[in-house]
């Protein structure tokens, strides 16, 4: 499993060669509640970094998700927008929202690894 | 979110400490610190209340009590369009204080008590609700807002068995009527009654004694359940929720509440706005409370606008989220009334893209009230 790096957005990104996969991270599913449903980019639209790429919407409100970095997108996860729920139950695995294609992967280096995302949440409670 | 934030001094129910302690959620709902979902999450909570039970705390609701003669009654019915003259001893109506343009100033539950009348009130309104109603009163009737007592509804299929268990008696009340039942030394109010489209009960119980009745309740596996599965439950039964379905500008005929405005009255009048209402009652409405199934999964919110299959703007959604036992996204808003009719396609924008719905019949999920 390669590595995860983390946005202040509560994005996680994980790159294998040129394709990134993002999804949002545990503390955002705890933050949202209940996940009812997911829209999710269409293959091949473009995303820039911190750009607005899918929606996630609990019982309670609508919330954006953003990309943490610049790239094509190749696919979107379609299980999630069939059941949303699962989104809750494997945030971090196979939850992930799109993969892309990326662009410039110092975009990845830039952000934040576990153990500062970790300090993040915990300096910044909801 | 559907929670209306009002800014002043934050108050607490006297149940603070024990959501506080279970993990809630707050949110600050018309002034009050208020548990809106606790760890298992407004889904788990929803549908524990629609096959088992839960418990509601909902003591930030006003509960206020009016004492007087048969002048009590004949004042109020100036403001309340109920026949409240020819009301039984402990039954309830709903309905609603109206303004002089027949505008709902709030909804509300009335129940002929021994005294004179007690009506629930909702949080964010009462203060204004309770300055409304004295100015109708005449010197000899008395009123009073009580604070020093909570209310917990008890709603569910097994919320009868559970509490007929600790207070017996209660079985026997019919929906939409109440009694006073012995509880320790106290002799609490209790109705049959709730908003969530299920069998339960309204419990007036005093702020010192709640804990005792949460404790028997916890121990019967009937759980608290917060705002936010209080407003997914009451969307499926097609319950209005003040300040978003009704308000000020709302008549009761456009909100589909013509049956809450009692036959004689509507006849004889003599209540606030009934120039307006026999008006809007003989010639109708310009536009319909109505019920929105929004196609596939996309929740249609509070102010999406509803427009009609051929793309004209036709109302606008005024409640609306995921109902967990119907399984679907659910609404309810206003429509012009040549689109009100169920079945009707309509379009719903969400996000700048429309997508297909149709107007559905109240309420989204079957109650099951004890006649």
């Amino acid at each position: 499993m390669s590595e995860k790096r983390f946005s202040k957005k509560h994005e996680w990104v994980s790159i294998e060669g040129d394709t990134a996969t993002v999804g949002i991270t545990k503390h955002a599913t705890e933050m949202l509640g209940d996940i009812v449903f997911v829209e999710v980019p269409e293959q091949g639209k473009s995303v820039e970094k911190e750009g607005q790429a899918a929606v996630v919407e609990s019982t309670k409100a609508a919330s954006d998700v953003y990309s943490p970095i610049s790239g094509e997108i190749l696919e979107g996860n379609k299980s999630i927008v069939d059941d949303p729920g699962n989104v809750n139950s494997d945030p971090e695995g196979a939850s992930w929202f799109f993969k892309l294609k990326v662009k410039d992967k110092s975009e990845f280096d830039s952000l934040m690894n576990k153990e500062e995302y970790d300090k993040f949440v915990a300096e910044n409670p909801s | 979110m559907g929670f209306e934030r009002v800014i002043m001094e934050v108050q607490k129910t006297a149940l603070y400490n024990y959501h506080k302690n279970l993990g809630a959620k707050f949110v600050s709902f018309a002034g009050y610190e208020m548990p809106i979902q606790y760890k298992d999450g407004i889904v788990k909570e929803h549908i524990s209340t629609r096959t088992y039970a839960g418990f509601f705390d909902v003591s930030h609701m006003g509960q206020f009590f009016l004492e007087g003669d048969e002048t009590l009654a004949i004042a109020l019915e100036k403001i309340i369009p109920s026949d409240l003259q020819s009301l039984k001893l402990n039954h309830s109506k709903y309905s609603f204080l109206l303004n002089s343009e027949g505008g709902i100033i709030d909804d509300l539950i009335i129940t002929k008590t021994p005294k004179g009348f007690c009506i629930i009130l909702n949080a964010a309104c009462k203060d204004n609700d309770v300055k409304q109603i004295s100015q109708i009163l005449d010197t000899k009737h008395k009123y009073f807002l009580d604070n020093n007592l909570s209310l917990i509804a008890v709603q569910g299929p097994k919320a009868v068995e559970i509490l007929e268990k600790l207070i017996h008696g209660v079985a026997k009340l019919k929906f939409m009527t109440g009694d006073y039942f012995k509880f320790e030394d106290e002799s609490l109010y209790i109705t049959r009654s709730g908003y969530t489209g299920e069998d339960g009960f309204e419990i007036s119980i005093p702020n010192l004694k709640v804990e005792k009745l949460i404790k028997f309740l916890n121990e019967n596996k009937v759980h608290p359940v917060g705002l936010g599965a209080r407003d997914t439950l009451r969307l499926e039964a097609g319950l209005c929720l003040y300040g978003h379905d009704l308000n000020e500008k709302i008549n009761p005929i456009e909100a589909n509440l013509k049956w809450a405005i009692a036959k004689r009255r509507r006849e004889e009048g003599g209540f606030n706005g009934w120039e307006k209402i026999k008006d809007l009652i003989t010639n109708g409405s310009e536009k319909k409370r109505v019920g929105i199934l929004p196609e596939g999964r996309i929740i249609a919110r509070e102010n999406t606008k509803v427009f009609s299959d051929t793309g004209e703007e036709i109302g606008l959604i005024t409640s609306g989220t995921f109902g967990p036992s119907v399984n679907a996204p659910v609404a309810m808003g206003y429509v012009n009334k040549d689109f009100a009719e169920v079945g009707t396609k309509i379009q719903l924008e969400v996000r700048g893209k429309k997508h297909g719905g149709k107007v559905s019949e109240l309420p989204f999920f079957k109650k099951s009230y004890v006649k």
